[in-house]
């Protein structure tokens, strides 16, 4: 039988490395965000077409993380989209900043991406953002560039041709 | 005719007998946590059988950790490079780890590993009329015995998942950063923008209490409830095995069903 001091200096010897591996999942895998989910305010902003916005999606301004966003509702009044987001308190942005939905590259995730205005009063929690450009849809595109070709006055080549036959 | 009255009636037979012991289990559960005092009151027994199911554990738990994060790191790295996005690596390494594999796999073995243990251990001690002399000198059983080999494995179970996810994190990094070459930087920053502590860790960790809990209670259950014989051991330890087991798969569904906000 193992003496009570053994046993106990093993079982500590356990749960600490059972706590180091906590702090590792912690702070190596999970890179515990920088702010605290205390000190937060909220925004919303209102989008046409957010696209696929999901909820914890990013809200970045410059490419930063600022906050997260925390709920995705429709408004059955305008029939828009409203975006919840919470932002780090210690950031203060500019009343009239605005919002985007942005890509991270090509099949990357989507992200709310924020551009300061120039107010000089500052957003507080619950505002909501006025100005908004929502999510770029990939057949809205493709039907753009189509509606702009047909528009176009039929072939270009002719014309660029012409110039240079008269030199 | 008589056939099938005597089909009938071992099918209702084993319904109620299966109903039964559903409630004593239940009724069991509740005397462990009234009588639960004594393993903090002396917190020695309980360090004991933390060594037993806690630490004895420990070499099982940390190679199979290590060998389930390879092949995620090897596998993961041949869908992945398909989709030009190895560097994603990390991500599905972490999530499937933390979240799934880590509480499960670390719960699989540790039922096997010392839910066994503990079964036949009570088991045995009823068979050899140790739990009744302990009655006989008015210690209760329950108290001595079962309590304190309960608390410890709710103990133990999260620190093995957490070391096992860990361990399997290490060597998903091993195979995909240092033998195939995905990129140090990557690996690691994609990993954190994407785990989240209170949405994955701590998820995994709560399946994993969880685990304890259910896995422990059947095995001491088990072996309260086993006939006092060579044969009833053995029978009761691998009930214990298969039913922990397939509690574990079950309460994993579960939990994942009401935890799972895929807006």
């Amino acid at each position: 039988m193992m003496s009570r001091k053994e046993l106990d200096l093993w079982v500590g010897l356990f749960v600490a490395i059972g706590i180091a591996a906590l702090l590792f999942l912690a702070l190596k895998v999970a890179g515990q965000s920088s702010f605290s989910a205390s000190d937060t305010y909220q925004v919303e902003a209102k989008f046409d077409n957010i696209g696929g916005l999901k909820v914890r999606a990013p809200v970045k301004s410059s490419g930063v993380v600022v906050g997260r966003v925390s709920g995705v509702r429709f408004d059955n009044q305008t029939f828009e989209a409203v975006v919840s987001m919470t932002l780090d308190g210690r950031l203060q942005f500019p009343r009239d900043t605005s919002a985007k939905i942005l890509t991270s590259g090509l099949l990357g995730e989507q992200y709310v991406g924020l551009s300061a205005g120039g107010d000089s009063a500052n957003l507080k929690n619950g505002d909501t953002l006025k100005i908004t450009q929502s999510a770029v849809v990939l057949e809205n595109l493709i039907s753009q560039f189509l509606y702009s070709k047909a528009a176009e006055p039929s072939p270009a080549a002719p014309d660029s041709k012409a110039p240079d036959s008269k030199k | 005719m008589h056939r099938i009255t005597e089909i009938l009636e071992g099918l209702g037979s084993r319904v109620t007998g299966w109903i039964w012991r559903l409630g004593f289990a239940s009724r069991f559960f509740w005397l462990t946590l009234r009588h639960s005092g004594t393993a903090f009151r002396r917190f020695y027994l309980t360090i004991r059988e933390i060594y037993f199911a806690g630490v004895l554990s420990l070499v099982i738990i940390l190679v199979s950790g290590l060998f389930v994060g390879m092949v995620l790191g090897l596998q993961g790295y041949d869908t992945l490079v398909r989709y030009g996005s190895s560097e994603a690596l990390g991500v599905l390494v972490a999530l499937s780890l933390t979240k799934e594999l880590g509480p499960v796999v670390a719960g699989l073995l540790f039922a096997s590993r010392a839910g066994s243990a503990i079964t036949a251990e009570i088991g045995l001690m009823k068979a050899t009329e140790q739990l009744a002399a302990m009655e006989m000198m008015a210690v209760d059983p329950i108290a001595r015995v079962v309590a304190p080999r309960f608390w410890a494995g709710i103990i133990s179970m999260p620190l093995l998942a957490a070391l096992f996810s860990a361990m399997g994190i290490f060597g998903g990094y091993l195979v995909g950063v240092r033998f195939i070459g995905v990129d140090d930087g990557s690996f690691w920053s994609q990993m954190q923008a994407a785990v989240d502590f209170k949405e994955d860790i701590l998820t995994g960790i709560f399946k994993s209490v969880v685990f304890g809990i259910a896995i422990t209670w059947i095995a001491v259950f088990e072996g309260y409830d086993a006939p006092p014989t060579a044969e009833g051991v053995s029978r009761a330890t691998t009930r214990t095995v298969v039913t922990s087991s397939l509690a574990v798969l079950a309460l994993d569904f579960v939990m994942t069903a009401l935890m799972f906000r895929g807006i």
